[in-house]
Formats: C-alpha cells, sequence, structure tokens
C-alpha cells in the first residue's frame, strides 16, 4: 500500500443526519463537512433544515459528497441515513438506496421499519459513559467515521478540534473515540457498495485506532 | 500527507458567509441592519468582523426602515454600504428604496427569500420576491438586481453587486434564497488584487463649480461625500441638477431619462448569465438561484439520456438579460421555467420570447426546493 492514502472516487454520496432540534445535528454536520472538504478534499455540499421554533422541533443536516463539483445541493436518495429520533426515522427512511444504510440511536428510536439497521444507544452512551449528554453528536461521528471507508480518523478528530472551544474538546474527542470503538465492535466494516477499491482512503490511518 | 503545492486559502462556509467575504473584499465599510432569518448570519458574521476593519461601522437599527435609512446616509458620506434582509424586512424597506434611487445612492441589499406572503416560512426556500425586487418601490425606477446559485458564486456576484452599485450610482439588490444562504460548500478566497474593485467617481471640480446632480457622458453624475465641503442638498423630490426640487417638466424629463439612461447604455456590462450546453439545445431551461443547480443537474442527466437540453442560470435577473435568451427562445423548441413561486420570472421569458416558442413553467410554493426530477420529468414530458 502506498504511503500516501489515494482518495476515494466517489459520485454524489448522500448522507442525511436528523433528530430533534437541541441534538446537535447541524454541529456535526457542519464538523462532517468541514472534515471531508478541507481535510479529505472532497467536493461537499451541506445544507440544512429546521422549523421556525426556537428550540424542539425536528432538525436535519444533508451532506453530499462527491469527488467532482457537485451541482444540486440537496439529497434525494440516501446512502446513509442517520435518525436520532422515532420522528425523524419514520419520516426518512423511505428516502433511503435499496442498498442504504440506515443508523439509529437506539434508546431514541424504539420502532424501525426494518430489521437491517446498524444501531447503538448513543445517548445512554453519552449519559453513562462519557457523563455528558451534550456530547451525543460528536459520539454518532465517531461511530460514522467508522462507517464511511472514505472519511479518516485523525483529520475527522481535527476538524472536531477546530470546531469546539477548547474548554470542551477533551470530552468530545473521549466521545468520538467511543463513538467509533462501539461501531467498530457492533457495527461490522462498511457495506460492500460503498468501497470502490482496495485501497481505502485512509488505510493508513487505521494503524493508529486508540 | 504530503501537500506540497501551495493552494488558495479555502473555507467550509456558508452563503451568507460568503456575502461578508465578499462585502469586505469589495471594501464595505459601513453595515446597518436587523437581524431576520434566513440572513442573520450576514449581519452576526458582519456584527464580528466589521469593527475590526479600519474604518468599520457596525449599526443594528430598530427596524429595516431605518437599516436602510442608515445605509443611505452612510453612502452619501463616502462610504460603501451594506444592507440585508429577508422577505417581511424587505416590504419595510420598499419606501426607502424608491429614495434611494432617487438621490441616487450606491448600496447594496441582500435579501435572502424565504417563503411569504407575510411571515410565511422563515426557514424555507422561495423565489417569491422577484418582481418585488424589480418593482416594489413606486414610480418609474431602473435598478440592478443580481441572484447567485452557489456558494462561491455568492462571493463573485456580492463584489459584483458593489461594483456596479459604485459605477452607476445606483442600489443594487441580491436576491438568494434559503437554499443558498444556508448551504455550507468549500470555496476559494480570492488572493488580493484578483477582483477588479470599482470606485465610485468623485468631483474633479473646486466646490464652487459643482453641480450635485449634472449630467455627464455616463449618465452618472459624480458623489461628493457629504462634508467633503461641497454644497449638496439631498431630497426625494424630483430634482434639478443643482440637487434642488423642480416641477419645470423639460428638467424632470431631462432627469429621468438620464437616470434610465446610466443603466440603458451598459446593459452589456450589467446582463450576465452562464450558459451550459445550450449551442445545440432542442429543449431550453431558464433558471436562477438555487433551482439553477437542481436544473444542471436534470440536464447532465437528460443529456445521458439522449435529450438535447441547455441551461441558462441568470446571474442578472434584472435588466432582464433579454439577448441571452431571445437567442435560446430561436433555436429551442421549448423552453422551461423552473422557479420557487407561481411564475414570476416566466412572465419576463414569456415577454421577450414573443412567441417564437413555447415556454413552460414548473413552479413550486410549498417550501421545498424544486428536485432534479422534477425538472428531469418535464424534459422527457416535452
Amino acid at each position: 500500500m502506498s504511503k500516501k492514502a489515494k482518495m476515494q472516487e466517489l459520485n454524489r454520496f448522500e448522507l442525511r443526519l436528523s433528530g430533534l432540534g437541541g441534538q446537535g445535528i447541524i454541529t456535526l454536520g457542519k464538523i462532517l463537512g468541514t472534515a471531508l472538504a478541507l481535510g479529505h478534499g472532497y467536493y461537499v455540499t451541506q445544507t440544512q433544515s429546521y422549523g421556525p421554533e426556537a428550540r424542539g422541533g425536528s432538525s436535519r443536516a444533508d451532506l453530499v459528497i462527491s469527488s467532482h463539483p457537485i451541482s444540486y445541493p440537496k439529497t434525494e436518495n440516501l446512502d446513509l441515513l442517520v435518525a436520532l429520533s422515532q420522528e425523524a426515522c419514520n419520516a426518512y427512511y423511505r428516502y433511503l438506496k435499496p442498498n442504504g444504510v440506515l443508523m439509529v440511536d437506539t434508546s431514541m428510536v424504539a420502532n424501525t421499519p426494518t430489521n437491517v439497521y446498524k444501531g447503538l444507544p448513543f445517548t445512554t452512551l453519552a449519559k453513562d459513559k462519557i457523563g455528558l449528554v451534550q456530547t451525543l453528536n460528536i459520539l454518532v461521528l465517531g461511530a460514522v467515521t467508522h462507517l464511511l471507508p472514505f472519511a479518516g480518523q485523525r483529520r475527522m478528530k481535527k476538524a472536531v478540534e477546530q470546531a469546539l472551544p477548547p474548554k470542551i474538546q477533551e470530552i468530545n474527542i473521549k466521545a468520538f473515540n467511543l463513538g467509533h470503538r462501539e461501531a467498530a465492535k457492533h457495527f461490522g466494516d462498511a457495506p460492500a457498495v460503498w468501497l470502490e477499491a482496495e485501497e481505502m482512503a485512509d488505510a493508513e490511518e487505521d494503524t493508529e485506532h486508540v | 500527507m504530503a501537500q506540497a503545492k501551495k493552494k488558495r486559502t479555502e473555507i467550509f462556509a456558508l452563503g451568507n458567509e460568503a456575502v461578508v467575504e465578499g462585502a469586505l473584499i469589495a471594501g464595505c465599510t459601513f453595515y446597518a441592519g436587523y437581524p431576520i432569518t434566513p440572513s442573520s448570519e450576514i449581519m452576526e458574521i458582519m456584527a464580528a468582523r466589521l469593527p475590526r476593519t479600519p474604518e468599520g461601522v457596525f449599526l443594528q437599527m430598530e427596524d429595516e426602515i431605518g437599516s436602510l435609512g442608515a445605509a443611505i446616509g452612510a453612502s452619501l458620506a463616502g462610504r460603501k454600504v451594506m444592507t440585508a434582509t429577508s422577505g417581511p424586512g424587505f416590504s419595510l424597506m420598499q419606501e426607502h428604496i424608491g429614495y434611494a434611487c432617487m438621490v441616487e445612492s450606491p448600496l447594496v441589499i441582500v435579501n435572502v427569500m424565504r417563503g411569504g406572503p407575510s411571515t410565511g416560512l422563515p426557514t424555507s426556500p422561495s423565489q417569491g420576491d422577484v418582481q418585488q425586487a424589480r418593482w416594489g418601490t413606486h414610480g418609474d425606477h431602473p435598478i440592478i438586481v443580481l441572484s447567485a446559485s452557489d456558494v462561491q458564486e455568492c462571493l463573485e456576484m456580492t463584489v459584483r453587486a458593489f461594483n456596479m452599485a459604485e459605477k452607476y450610482r445606483t442600489p443594487v439588490i441580491l436576491l438568494l434564497d434559503e437554499v443558498t444562504a444556508h448551504t455550507r460548500e468549500k470555496i476559494f478566497l480570492p488572493e488580493p488584487g484578483e477582483y477588479e474593485i470599482l470606485e465610485r467617481a468623485v468631483p474633479s471640480v473646486p466646490p464652487e463649480w459643482f453641480k450635485p446632480y449634472e449630467d455627464t457622458a455616463r449618465g452618472v453624475p459624480p458623489v461628493a461625500p457629504i462634508g467633503a465641503g461641497y454644497r449638496t442638498h439631498i431630497t426625494g423630490l424630483t430634482h434639478d441638477p443643482m440637487g434642488y426640487p423642480t416641477q419645470r417638466p423639460d428638467e424632470i424629463n431631462t432627469a429621468m431619462h438620464r437616470m434610465f439612461r446610466k443603466i440603458d447604455q451598459f446593459f452589456d456590462d450589467i446582463q450576465l448569465v452562464d450558459e451550459f450546453l445550450t449551442e445545440d439545445a432542442e429543449i431550453g431551461i431558464v433558471a436562477y438561484g438555487s433551482v439553477a443547480r437542481s436544473a444542471r443537474l436534470a440536464v447532465t442527466k437528460a443529456r445521458e439520456r439522449g435529450y438535447k437540453v441547455g441551461l441558462i442560470t441568470l446571474k442578472t435577473l434584472f435588466p432582464f438579460p433579454k439577448p441571452s435568451v431571445v437567442a435560446l427562445a430561436r433555436k429551442a423548441k421549448c423552453i422551461l421555467v423552473p422557479e420557487m413561486n407561481m411564475g414570476q420570472m416566466s412572465r419576463e421569458v414569456k415577454r421577450v420570447n414573443n412567441g417564437a416558442t413555447r415556454v413552460r413553467t414548473i413552479n413550486r410554493v410549498d417550501g421545498s426546493i424544486i428536485t432534479p426530477s422534477e425538472i428531469l420529468k418535464s424534459i422527457t414530458q416535452v
């Protein structure tokens, strides 16, 4: 394997992060987008949708990731849907591609529309293992990073550090690591359709697994 | 990671952030505004950035009427000024937009369109303010309305908006929609000197010879900044070359025609479009704002299926880029106009088309963007 990681060819990989207002969904989308656009060098568009309420209501962030310039910035057929609330899961499941992956927070989503899904109790993990429920979104980021074959752990963590104030960086990196570890344990590898080449974007970074 | 080659600064930014970057590059030193979703980030970032620049002044005003009033004052005092708002605030600004046209105050108004009428849909996209931007204020008046469809273009068009405002001494409206304003994308910040930055003409004569609204070859009178020693009378009443109210038909006629002429004679410079695969197009699409991006994907997909489709993205909405659209209408058997309103730009397309070809509209007013598949479906149905 060459020293310099080769960028995996992507053609409109569509991803939706959804849940409730206050869960940090848009921050999560912003960090994920920043890391993939600036750290990894992909073309990324991140759009957001939220209600007019100051708090509560639904919230979602959509990302399109591509090796080529992106025309339409929103998503139509999802490769990955992350649902952190039952409502979001119900509303957006139908936008998944036939081979798309559904990732849910099992502590928030009781009924999944299918039994083919990747689930972890993110909210419970953030509360019990990290001790701060607000780290939920970064925990999810860790799990998403594991699942995306073209996303590198180190660069993702760098984006987390750049986006958050120093006071809360450490605890969030802890949450990121936990999310990544749990996902590696329970999710298995990324779906084969997402892997175009044997050579993954960040093969060299796997060695530094914490 | 070996990143050997030198790259331009790239940032992952919102459309609204790009507008601020563009304004600062263009030399904006004054912002007065009142926050409103979905344009609030422009004001937030201006509040953080502008006071750190030399001479930068940021004001939060009591409402949008006051905001534009302050902007007009600062502009006539020699500043490059901007304000940003959305539908409800834009309605409040209409009176002062007319005033700005009459006193010929260079300024940039950003309107990030949201669903209307009234409070409507604060967080949802729309393109319902297109005709309001052109004709919202009363009286015959020329105005320049620009648009942007992606984040890099937000930066570029803001710079152009300032340049046109200064060059033609006129208010320029930059119409964005919620999707463009709230999309994050990787953009390149231009190197200093990469964009041409225009400055307004200032008087070259001594104060006693100065006529504030004198006709010139370009039709654009030089602006003497208030306080620079030049006697300037500013009024919303129709005025003579000295700036004083007049009732004389000959003076009124000259003033009105000069105001229109200063824009009309530079249509080539002002009317900007982006053409995509239009050379052999049998089906034409005319779009603007975020919908143009949907249309672009639809064109790419339709071409793969063998449809000869081309797209004109309007970067200037008014004065309407007639030459490009007419050229498309002459060769296409049908023109599609997708937009997030009940058909405001399609009126203009139909007007210049003048029966040359079929014009079909795709309209959506439910607070959602028109998707590429909707446009693709219409292409296959032509």
